[in-house]
């Protein structure tokens, strides 16, 4: 409980119940709807910085990050916006084509649809992440080594993936590098290269 | 993103009092389904009470089967060595959900509690009784091949798109709630409802209610489970018609079967009838064609469904094929 009530304290419910009772916003309520909606999206960044911002602390790549976000911020926006960290891609936004996989604690998720307050105390490793220095991590020289990319939007969120379905045990064999990567959309079709960097990458059976 | 505050809780009670007390308060569990909706505006709870941090992430066993606590994730269950065991239709079902991704992320619960839903649900600009209830369904008469063809009402024809909960329907789950006025458990068949005059709740959960826990009764189907999932693409889509199949042989008769059916209504359908049909029967083409003609009866299509029509009883009878052949993975 006490844990809760804390937490309570760090929504800021009372300055919510402050704001909205201010002259500001009785104001508002009255105002012609024109008015409003040409102030909305004004207005909504303005209040997003005074109603509510959180603190997070999150480990990324290795690096410790303490931010103070609004909930509604998600890890991708989180590690595009705030962390410059654009390697992780935005596509689709709504978890359907996987270019935004990162890995919160050793395993893939889609950063889109993960709100980053829900990663307090979480690990998280991203593309940058990889790379030891100018060693590139296995499965980036294999996606090299193999094309396993056109035009390499979808490509860190492949990688990420990919490294995860050989890590799960799922890169038997091509059939089941297909099923276990389907959460991975590439509209260039880079489909069969990337299977091929994937199973190079496991019977070459370095630790990844 | 509509704005919300968000609170991290700690112990179910703490969360049960959050969502009792605050009628636009919701639970945040793997967030797949409702980070998605509150993105594209269909839903805006004003409060996101985050239980991942519940101890809700066991698998245990118990006298009389195997309880799965509701946090735990969608992976974790199809990839459990228990489950895999005892209930490999549960398991082939969660596998045959979503992308890796999201199993990682997607729990038990969350599972249960996503939207039914369609296209014209997620189109805010459409009529949707289920989203905005009283302005119309734009789905009936309009694109509908995703659509219901079971206990659909003039109302709202959307299908619920859960492959663990075809597997869990069929495997006689009970599910564990708690709410403000205490713990109460629900048959998994009684969980979910039909549309009706009331589209927009899927449900029978009470507000405030937090589920915490799918107990589900050992049986003698194990050995010979299949699920068949047809879909536009081989693999990440949702189904058009699935079938979950499960069934003991004694001399190739069938003395036990557990069928369900996912893509084809507003809820898991649980298909009884043809259960009872099959029971003491052998396990022949003949007898699974008939079964599957019991449930087609009352079957009705949309217009861009009517496809379904065939597919569904064609579904039928080769999971149960396949199952009877040890289609077990």
């Amino acid at each position: 409980m006490d844990d809760q009530l804390r937490n309570e304290e760090q929504t800021g419910t009372s300055r919510r119940s402050f704001l909205k009772q201010t002259s500001l916003m009785t104001a508002l309520a009255l105002a012609p709807e024109t008015v409003l909606k040409a102030a909305e999206k004004e207005l909504d960044e303005k209040i997003a910085a005074v109603i509510e911002t959180m603190p997070l602390n999150v480990v990324i790549n290795g690096v410790k990050q303490s931010v103070r976000i609004e909930p509604r911020v998600t890890l991708l926006d989180l590690l595009r916006e705030r962390l410059q960290l654009t390697g992780t891609k935005k596509g689709c936004d709504h978890g359907q084509c996987g270019a935004c996989t990162v890995h919160i604690d050793g395993e893939r998720v889609n950063a889109c649809l993960t709100l980053a307050l829900t990663t307090e105390g979480r690990e998280v490793t991203t593309i940058e992440g990889l790379a030891d220095g100018d060693n590139l991590h296995p499965m980036q020289e294999a996606f090299l080594e193999h094309d396993g990319f056109q035009c390499g939007y979808c490509t860190p969120g492949q990688i990420m993936s990919a490294i995860c379905c050989i890590r799960e045990g799922h890169a038997g064999t091509p059939d089941e590098v297909r099923e276990y990567m389907s959460g991975n959309i590439c509209r260039c079709g880079a489909y069969s290269n990337i299977v091929d960097a994937i199973m190079d990458v496991k019977q070459g059976g370095k630790k990844i | 993103m509509k704005q919300f505050s968000y609170v991290r809780v700690t112990s179910p009670d703490a969360a049960i009092a959050a969502v009792s007390k605050d009628k636009s308060a919701t639970f945040l569990a793997g967030g797949t389904n409702l980070v998605d909706l509150m993105k594209s505006g269909v839903t805006g709870p004003e409060r996101l009470v985050d239980i991942n941090r519940l101890p809700l992430t066991k698998i245990e066993e118990t006298k009389t089967g195997l309880r799965i606590g509701a946090l735990v994730k969608n992976t974790t269950v199809a990839e459990h060595p228990l489950i895999i065991k005892h209930f490999p239709l549960l398991s082939l079902a969660l596998k045959a959900g979503a992308s890796p991704q999201l199993r990682n992320m997607a729990t038990v619960g969350g599972n249960m509690m996503q939207r039914t839903r369609c296209h014209y649900f997620y189109d805010t600009a459409m009529p949707c009784n289920k989203r905005a209830p009283g302005s119309g369904c734009g789905a009936i008469g309009g694109f509908n091949r995703m659509h219901a063809i079971f206990g659909a009402s003039d109302k709202c024809i959307a299908v619920h798109p859960s492959d663990m909960c075809v597997a869990l329907t069929a495997l006689d789950a009970v599910v564990t709630v708690k709410g403000p006025k205490g713990e109460r458990k629900i048959p998994f068949g009684d969980f979910h409802r039909l549309p009706g005059d009331t589209p927009e709740v899927d449900n029978t959960l009470q507000r405030g209610e937090l589920i915490t826990a799918v107990d589900i009764p050992f049986n003698e189907v194990a050995g010979y489970a299949h699920y068949l999932k047809v879909r536009d693409r081989a693999s990440y889509a949702f189904a058009l018609v699935s079938v979950g199949a499960a069934l003991s042989l004694k001399d190739n008769n069938i003395a036990d079967v557990r069928l369900a059916m996912g893509g084809v209504a507003h809820k898991p359908w649980r298909l009884k009838e043809a259960e009872a049909f099959l029971k003491g029967k052998k396990a022949t083409i003949e007898n699974f064609q008939e079964a599957a003609r019991i449930v087609m009866a009352p079957a009705k299509s949309q217009g861009s469904n009517e496809f379904k029509l065939t597919l569904a009883p064609n579904t039928i009878v080769e999971a149960l094929k396949l199952a009877a052949a040890n289609g077990n993975i």
